[in-house]
């Protein structure tokens, strides 16, 4: 079975972002790392393998500069190879301008089985994975919270409003998994030193066969208008509690007629 | 200046429309001439209430069986647009809503706003609101596709209010083919206990997080919600930790809530739990942490123990 697994390389999570001024998209200046939202696909995907009685797990991720820290480590984590996709002209890209491009990356490879996680922690638009799915012409089902493959045929549980549904598809098939679902397995000191020498494939536009005008930030077709703080809170009241804190709740509560 | 005609995507059950596609409904009218609305199903269970809020027409999709939502609505919806021309699609920010808009986005050839909790009509064209940097900052973004502009929004965005409007049309549209896109079926469907009040409407949330310390130490958060009718919730990470189910997240990827008072226990306040309930009207926070950022959004803050504050509040609130 081969399974690909989309995956995003972001900026750090714990550092502040910032917005290029010129375009309004996020600043990915620095160093990028894997978005952990997306640990849970390749670790899934490594499950399902292993499931499988083996398989190959391929990785793909558009990213600027050629960027591959966070494919490393998702490689660390044991997938086997990856393609990243890297030109100037998608800065900017909106959601359906990375679908393109990874449906196309994605088309050669042969794959029974497309991975993402539901959303990325920095976009978390979670239109990416369905959005490959339409550029493909394949089924897809997101928000998959399990996912058992028998037979070619998926069987997941797709997280709804109310509850789940169970929901069946013969593969190939794209299916976003939610975070949490699955424990992602940390890189072993062996695995990471393996991962510095797996074949990563970089591709550009051209060789995609994607015209530039259909990405980046021209091809998202939204122009920021305007940027605003948001009105902060009034800062409150804080008590370090002495043991009788909670009689300040009590009244709180009491002054706001809850009890 | 407004917009000729929204299409709404809209949301319910056999009981009626969902709250977001009212609230979305609300808003729609004061943006365009015409509301109508596209509903991929119970079409006619929710005419009556759609009209009320301001929909004229209810374009209800027949035969979706047990197909997924997203893939077929989104196939009939392109037909449906080229026919009806609305200035801009409405969808809410829900698991169906997304897979709709994304793939119509694709068919159509066309970005998604998405994340959005405002919209507003400029020199006859879309622009729409979306708060950053965990609600810090809000962008506004012009749409410059063609029209239809198809946009989403985050729940709890507009206020629901009906305008006193008759029951709207109901007419069927038909489902179109789609392809081996549409091959996934639903064999089952299953719903989650619920009891209690709903984390989506509840005067009072009273959420934990990972500064409760294990799994145990939920049933305090239980217990002092059941004291005050409140529902509870959690952050994300004691769901990921598998603590409690996901129906009980609040922020940026699980429920957003604007309860009268939201009790946050034990959660340091990540930008992703803050999007999801500082709009809450009035926060307590309970943290050992002082530089816990939730603090930032507290009207009363309590720096301490979850463990020795909240079994004395759940004392205090006993012996009343």
């Amino acid at each position: 079975m081969k399974v690909v697994v989309c995956v995003k390389q972001i900026p750090d999570p714990a550092i502040p972002g910032e917005l290029v001024p010129e375009t309004g998209t996020l600043n990915r200046d620095d160093k990028l790392i894997l978005d952990e939202s997306d640990s849970y696909g390749v670790e899934m995907a490594l499950q399902l393998a292993e499931a499988a009685g083996g398989g190959q797990v391929s990785l793909v991720s558009m990213a600027p500069r050629s960027e591959t820290s966070g494919l490393r480590t998702a490689l660390a984590m044991g997938a086997d190879d990856a393609v990243l996709i890297s030109d100037d002209a998608l800065a900017g890209s909106d959601a359906l301008g990375t679908a393109k491009v990874l449906g196309a990356a994605i088309a050669g490879l042969e794959a029974d089985l497309v991975l993402a996680g539901v959303e990325s922690s920095d976009g978390y638009t979670g239109t990416v994975p369905e959005m490959i799915a339409g550029v493909m012409g394949l089924p897809s089902i997101t928000f998959a919270k399990q996912i058992e493959i028998a037979d070619g045929v998926a069987s997941v549980q797709r997280q709804t409003e109310a509850g789940y549904d169970q929901v069946e598809c013969t593969l190939p098939a794209v299916v976003s998994v939610t975070a949490g679902v699955v424990e992602p397995r940390y890189p072993s000191f062996k695995g990471i030193m393996a991962a510095k020498k797996k074949p990563v494939d970089s591709k550009d536009l051209a060789a995609l066969g994607i015209d530039a005008a259909a990405v980046g930030v021209a091809g998202a077709r939204q122009e920021t208008v305007e940027v605003t703080d948001a009105p902060e809170r009034e800062a409150g009241e804080i008590i370090t509690d002495e043991g009788d804190a909670h009689a300040n709740i009590v009244e709180f509560l009491t002054e706001l007629k809850v009890i | 200046m407004t917009l000729a005609q929204i299409l709404l995507f809209a949301e319910g059950d056999a009981d009626g429309p969902s709250g977001l596609t009212l609230e979305l409904a609300t808003k729609a009218r004061t943006l365009a001439g015409t509301v109508t609305a596209f509903a991929p199903a119970h079409g006619e269970a929710m005419a009556a209430e759609l009209g009320a809020h301001g929909v004229s027409t209810v374009y209800a999709l027949e035969g979706l069986g047990d197909g997924l939502v997203g893939v077929h609505a989104a196939a009939a919806l392109v037909g449906h647009i080229d026919a009806t021309s609305p200035d801009a699609v409405f969808f809410g920010q829900t698991t169906d809503g997304r897979d709709t808009a994304a793939r119509l986005a694709v068919l159509a050839d066309r970005p998604v706003s998405t994340n959005n909790v405002g919209a507003e009509v400029v020199d006859g064209g879309l622009v729409t609101e979306e708060p950053i940097f965990g609600g810090t900052q809000n962008i506004f973004t012009a749409y410059r596709a063609p029209a239809p502009a198809l946009a989403m929004f985050r729940p709890k965005s507009f206020e629901a209010e009906p305008s006193g409007g008759g029951a709207a049309a109901v007419e069927s549209v038909a489902a179109v083919d789609a392809g081996e896109a549409g091959r996934a079926k639903v064999t089952g469907r299953h719903a989650e206990e619920r009891s209690g009040p709903q984390l989506d409407d509840a005067a009072v949330v009273v959420s934990g997080g990972r500064g409760l310390g294990q799994p145990e130490a939920y049933s305090m958060v239980d217990e002092l919600a059941g004291l005050l009718g409140a529902a509870s919730g959690a952050s994300r990470a004691i769901v990921d930790a598998g603590w409690v189910p996901y129906a009980k997240q609040v922020g940026q990827t699980g429920k957003v809530v604007k309860p009268s008072v939201y009790i946050a226990c034990g959660i340091s306040g990540a930008t992703q739990h803050l999007v999801g309930m500082k709009g809450s009207k009035n926060i307590v926070a309970i943290n050992k942490d002082p530089e816990a950022p939730i603090f930032g959004v507290a009207d009363l803050g309590i720096v301490g123990d979850v463990h020795k504050v909240m079994p004395a509040l759940i004392e205090a609130l006993k012996s009343r």
